[in-house]
């Protein structure tokens, strides 16, 4: 069946990825970007394993210990109020903050995306209800809302992702259906409606593969947006609740020592910064790259900065 | 008749934020520990939830809650002792204006360096601009905040670091609010001129022998103007977002900050009124920002 799809446009180029590889490595901004991220998601994934005890076992000896070499590679980047390693708790942060991001953007996606192709493929009701709901989130700031849920439900993790989640919703909902509105009237969907395809298999088939590549850009995108709300939140006590931490919470229980231990509020800033400016400059320069329209320029100028 | 739409729509939210912010009280728990301070006695509860009608029917309760709002009553402030509502219109003014002073400069600033960025694009000046703006649109805000507090308070003792007053007051909370947007929009108009530099009517009035200079800023600059109002509309109301952390980290008495104090406090009655206050004037905004539209493009005026 799949033979009769009329649609080239879906078919990924299989060299693409391969040509984005190459000219990545080119570019030493995106390239290093990558790194950053690379190595982020290295110690969210594997962090709690090398860092061992150091990152959660009180060690009094070393009570706001400065960054320095002498106490040995686990302290290098100094020690919190209770001794404990500010580098082993970036990396235990990391998981936590990356997860919580990601189980965000996640359930956002799903179900943004998933109401979307629905109010875009069967304008009626139920269209103009999901339509209606979508502006009245837009029409407040994502903080206030989260602020006032977060009160009103209790701080927490699940809490946190749920509200997260909520606010990014329209993001992904009004792409979908503004994409879903135009692919429904190319020619395609119509030969293959008139072929005998249903409602189902037009969206299985025909509109998600078109739509899936804009929602993920979308994502990378959202992901650092997620994770500054997150730490907002967090840092001002609706967030996460201890013993969990994130590099937020960091932020905000390292602000009482910034005269004395400036590092503790300093560093978790940095990581946050260092995550969210990576997936800003990799998805500038995917867009870039990606852009036909863009692309000649990005190209000359390649070429005319290697010689 | 577009008008029209728009605020039965507004009225519609706000409706719906209320019915949000009641259901949500009731269904998660009894509201006295909302409403009252945590250390309150079981007997003051009992008496508090008779006195509010909890042990009526929540519908009930709904229609009684919007009553007493349009009658204008919203509640005492149990830390203060006076009206929620004047709590929530004395500080509404303070954030006002700090956040328009932070849009204009974020505006103003947007517009050159965007324009600048967008001359030679991938030049050297367009790398600068372009990784600042970026890294101004990524920062967390709160962050920036205690950094230059720990810089420019705590190690050179140049600014004051928090509180109301002069003009000494306004310059990091104004700059850290202005970052973000900032960066936003210089990308915006960064793109926006790019497109707009390689029209042909731009063609045409360098064949003309109109000055570069003017071609930019006006030829080019008033057609790109459109998505930087759409984008700068989007982010007024986001500001909010952002003068609820400078309004906590330099201790602001503006409504960002009477909020997360009323919510640390467990002032329910002030926590509405504010809730209240700011949702009526970003949906004035959006208003407004439609109607600006109009204005703008003629394509987008219906007849």
């Amino acid at each position: 069946m799949s033979q009769t799809d009329p649609a080239p446009l879906a078919r990924p180029d299989r060299a693409a990825p391969f040509r984005l590889g190459r000219m990545l490595l080119r570019d030493p901004a995106p390239l290093l970007a990558t790194c950053v991220l690379l190595v982020i998601v290295f110690s969210a994934i594997f962090g709690a394993e090398l860092v061992g005890e150091t990152a959660t076992k009180p060690n009094f000896a070393l009570r706001n210990a400065a960054p320095q070499f002498e106490h040995g590679f686990a302290y290098l980047l100094g020690a919190d109020n209770l001794g404990r390693s500010v580098m082993g708790r970036l990396v235990l942060g990391a998981r936590t903050t990356i997860a919580i991001a990601a189980g965000a953007v996640v359930l956002s996606l799903s179900i943004g995306g998933a109401l979307g192709l629905v109010a875009g493929s069967r304008p009626g009701l139920l269209s103009d209800v999901i339509m209606r709901l979508t502006d009245i989130i837009m029409a407040f700031p994502s903080l206030l809302i989260a602020l006032i849920v977060l009160y009103l439900l209790g701080p927490g993790i699940g809490n946190l992702v749920l509200v997260l989640a909520v606010t990014r919703i329209p993001v992904y909902l009004r792409t979908v259906r503004a994409e879903v509105m135009e692919i429904r009237r190319r020619p395609f969907v119509a030969a293959a409606r008139s072929m005998g395809a249903g409602q189902g298999w037009i969206m299985r088939k025909h509109l998600v593969p078109l739509v899936l590549p804009t929602l993920f850009t979308i994502a990378a995108v959202d992901f650092a947006a997620v994770i500054i709300a997150e730490s907002g939140l967090s840092f001002l006590g609706l967030g996460v609740q201890p013993p969990d931490f994130t590099w937020g919470s960091m932020v905000a229980s390292g602000r009482g020592y910034i005269s004395s231990a400036w590092w503790l509020a300093a560093l978790p800033g940095v990581m946050i910064l260092a995550t969210t400016l990576s997936l800003a400059v990799l998805a500038n320069w995917v867009r870039l790259a990606t852009d036909p329209a863009q692309s000649w320029r990005f190209f000359r100028a390649s070429k005319g900065s290697s010689t | 008749m577009n008008l029209f739409r728009r605020t039965l729509l507004t009225l519609f939210s706000l409706v719906g934020l209320f019915a949000l912010v009641f259901f949500l009280s009731r269904v998660t728990g009894d509201p006295s520990y909302l409403f009252l301070p945590v250390d309150a006695s079981a007997e003051a509860r009992a008496a508090f939830s008779r006195a509010q009608g909890f042990d009526q029917p929540v519908s009930i309760q709904f229609f009684s809650y919007l009553k007493s709002i349009l009658n204008g009553d919203f509640g005492t402030s149990l830390r203060q002792q006076r009206p929620a509502m004047d709590i929530a219109l004395e500080a509404f003014p303070v954030t006002l204006r700090l956040i328009a002073v932070s849009l204009s400069i974020a505006f103003a600033g947007a517009l050159l360096f965007g324009c600048l960025a967008a001359i030679r694009p991938r030049g050297i000046a367009d790398r600068l601009i372009s990784l600042v703006s970026l890294a101004g649109a990524s920062a967390p805000d709160f962050w920036v905040a205690i950094m230059l507090v720990l810089v420019f308070s705590v190690k050179l003792d140049l600014l004051p670091t928090s509180g109301l007053g002069g003009p000494a007051y306004w310059v990091l909370p104004v700059f850290v609010l202005v970052l973000r947007p900032f960066g936003l929009l210089g990308q915006v108009v960064r793109g926006a001129m790019i497109q707009t530099l390689s029209a042909p009517f731009i063609k045409t009035a360098r064949a003309k022998g109109v000055a570069e200079q003017r071609v930019v800023f006006v030829h080019a600059l008033r057609n790109a103007m459109l998505p930087v109002v759409t984008v700068a509309g989007d982010l007024t109301a986001s500001l909010l977002n952002g003068a609820v952390i400078v309004e906590t980290v330099f201790g602001w008495p503006g409504i960002g900050g009477v909020m997360i104090n009323a919510i640390l406090q467990r002032d329910f009655a002030v926590i509405q009124a504010t809730i209240l206050v700011t949702a009526v004037a970003i949906l004035a905004l959006n208003i407004v920002i439609d109607l600006a539209y109009g204005w703008l493009d003629p394509r987008l005026r219906t007849a």
